[in-house]
């Protein structure tokens, strides 16, 4: 790996509740290197957007980080305002979930892919305008003189999502987070959406973390993997690598759940995610784990090479993961 | 249970003839009010035999979640024929509608929002017990419902909040089967779950159609829990279906277009399939059902699409597939033919 764009180190994100602290991410190391795309998969609670929204600052009051996240050498982690200011659309940039609640319903579009350029760039107006025009012409949006001058609600959610992309490339950042960027869109235009990302990625050389639930997604677009649950990542490894050999029991649990042609019955993870006001002591997922023994709830397992993944599992060795990888999707 | 309709011998669970709903919305041009038509529903014709489940996918907008309320008269038809059981239902009076109800239920999609918070689960669970004047006790009923679903006797006293989602919606389930019903519409009943609980839902409503010969209704747009659970698939596309088959037929080899293109759509969990995939990507949106184009209603998107598609409507018939495709111009090689489409 070349040297990382964005590094996070022991990054840990806590919620203060009426009921206790939610601890939600729970000491995370993710590196990002130039151009590649990371998948960061997991399931709700897992902590997979939290811990990219706590980075840039985006999260409520209640929210406490700690830990270390640099970018190109900046720290992010305690950074004040005006120096957050200069990393979020300049440095980092953000592709939201729901595009419609990201953008302003009362201004016309090209004006506000114009303001993100404003925001960050010495230019005119008319410019700005201009340059607005291109970046919807990048993102495929066809007509773009004619749809800068319209308003969101005259866009349809697959060309809404191509406009917030469109903002997020506008001042040229090295790192592209995507949270859950086409959950909310149907499947013939998360098609579409993906290919314009990937297109970026290959085109303008980008980083970008793809934050998903869906393994399909991942499998799509990924180079490398980072499967997240109860707040940690559990298994680190190439896409491929995690696909046909995945090791960690939870990932291994998971491929399984998926429906597979001509099976009779799923295969479900048995029970639920832990409840984060009081994770488990020791591994998270072991009250769901085949594998599970006395030694899992001593420590907190952390991230060791393993086959070609890197895995958090301390009985990796013992249990047979060649048996259990037998069946993949 | 007080006396049911007579159901007709040999008939099917549920047949559906060209069902058409249309709703009517008021905008504005101006000053002036405009009003203007949806046509959610157009001409939808399928059956339910006993015991089966048929799948209807669709992406947004297609009319799927319609056609389920429809078929229930949550929705009144604009027109069409819904026959249960053989005994038509689109304008059967009140009263006979409410004991037709006992036998046909439906569970939603959020298991949140469709639990009354302030009603502990099972008051939730027994209240079409109480709607239908069921005599008996209603706690014994309830408590055998809640073993049903896999959950225990006791969690009756407990309110929806106490519950995760992926055991709301077997409390969903649990009212659903309150009345023991045949036809059970199941709308996008896991999309709302995690992928790692889903599997137990789905597990479950098999375990439940064996045991109770329940026939499915499976509204969902994930094709591969559809595929999994359905014996036949409809696949639905601006009010319109546009294929229907066994669900392996129409899986393996998809002779319409836009199922193809659906199919090709769905990202698989294998990199290396995803890598090697010849992929039909589809151009634009969905079109507005307020004025769906003449013809073909996917023509508009359609890579192969003719002069022939704007004039003429494909009937939904078999044109040698081996199962009724709306398509002038059915293949089963599409991806092969026009390639992978640049954005």
């Amino acid at each position: 790996m070349t040297a990382s764009l964005l590094s996070l180190r022991n990054l840990v994100v806590s919620f203060k509740t009426p009921n206790g602290t939610v601890q939600a991410v729970r000491g995370v190391d993710i590196d990002v290197a130039p151009g590649e795309m990371v998948g960061v998969v997991g399931e709700s609670g897992s902590g997979k957007s939290v811990t990219f929204l706590g980075i840039l600052g985006l999260l409520p009051h209640t929210a406490r980080i700690s830990g270390s996240a640099t970018v190109e050498g900046v720290e992010l982690v305690g950074a004040s305002n005006k120096v957050m200011r200069g990393v979020r659309g300049k440095k980092i940039a953000m592709i939201f979930q729901d595009p419609l609640s990201s953008l302003n319903p009362v201004y016309r579009v090209g004006d506000q892919v114009a303001e993100m350029i404003r925001a960050h760039q010495e230019v005119s107006r008319s410019e700005a305008s201009a340059r607005a025009v291109e970046l919807l012409d990048i993102v495929g949006i066809p007509q773009p003189k004619v749809r800068a001058r319209q308003y969101p609600h005259e866009f349809s959610g697959g060309m809404r999502q191509r406009v917030m992309i469109a903002m997020a490339i506008a001042n040229d950042p090295e790192v592209l987070i995507a949270d859950e960027p086409t959950t909310a869109l149907d499947v013939t235009v998360q098609a579409q959406i993906l290919e314009v990302i990937q297109r970026i990625q290959r085109d303008m050389k980008k980083a970008i973390v793809m934050i998903t639930h869906d393994l399909g997604v991942i499998a799509r677009v990924a180079d490398r993997v980072q499967v997240m649950y109860a707040g940690r990542v559990v298994e680190r490894a190439n896409v491929n690598d995690l696909f046909a050999t995945p090791t960690h029991p939870y990932t291994v649990g998971l491929l399984h759940s998926l429906p597979r042609a001509g099976q009779d019955r799923l295969e479900p993870i048995p029970g639920r995610p832990p409840n984060m006001l009081q994770p488990p002591a020791g591994c998270a997922f072991r009250a769901r784990c085949p594998h599970a023994a006395a030694v899992c709830a001593t420590s907190l397992p952390e991230l060791q090479p393993y086959a070609h993944s890197m895995t958090a599992c301390v009985r990796i060795k013992e249990i047979d993961v060649a048996a259990m990888s037998g069946v993949t999707a | 249970m007080s006396a049911k309709p007579a159901p007709i011998e040999g008939a099917p669970v549920l047949e559906v003839t060209n069902l058409v709903k249309h709703f009517s919305v008021s905008g504005s041009k101006g000053l002036r009010k405009t009003r203007a038509t949806v046509h959610a529903v157009s001409d939808v014709s399928f059956t339910v035999a006993a015991g089966q489940t048929v799948g209807l996918v669709g992406e947004s907008g297609s009319g799927k979640t319609t056609v389920g309320r429809t078929v229930l008269r949550l929705t009144e038809p604009t027109s069409g024929s819904i026959k249960f059981k053989g005994q038509e239902i689109v304008g059967m009076g009140r009263t006979e509608l409410r004991k037709m109800r006992r036998e046909m239920q439906i569970v939603f999609q959020d298991p949140q929002a469709s639990l009354d918070p302030r009603l502990t689960v099972g008051s939730a669970i027994s209240e079409p017990l109480r709607i239908q004047k069921v005599p008996g006790k209603h706690s014994d009923r309830v408590a055998e419902l809640l073993e049903l679903v896999g959950l225990a006797p006791d969690h009756a006293r407990r309110f929806p909040h106490e519950f995760s989602g992926g055991q709301r919606q077997r409390i969903g389930i649990a009212r659903a089967l309150a009345l023991n019903p045949s036809l059970v519409v199941l709308d996008e009943p896991v999309s709302a779950l995690d992928v790692s609980i889903q599997g137990a839902v789905v597990n479950l409503l098999d375990d439940l159609q064996d045991r109770l010969g329940l026939s499915y209704l499976f509204i969902a747009h994930d094709l591969s829990v559809v595929r999994h659970i359905s014996d036949v698939m409809a696949v639905m596309y601006l009010g319109k279906l546009m294929e229907i088959g066994p669900s392996e037929a129409i899986y393996t080899s998809p002779a319409h277009p836009y199922t193809q293109a659906l199919l090709s759509a769905v990202p698989e969990p294998d990199p290396m399939t995803e890598r090697n995939r010849q992929r039909i990507l589809l151009q634009g949106d969905v079109p507005s059902p307020i004025n769906p184009p003449s013809g073909c209603r996917f023509r508009t998107r359609c890579p192969i699409a003719k002069d022939l598609c704007a004039m003429e409507e494909p009937a939904l018939i078999d044109r040698g597939q081996g199962h009724p495709v709306a398509c002038h111009f059915p293949t089963v090689n599409l991806a092969e033919m026009v390639g992978t489409a640049a954005v």
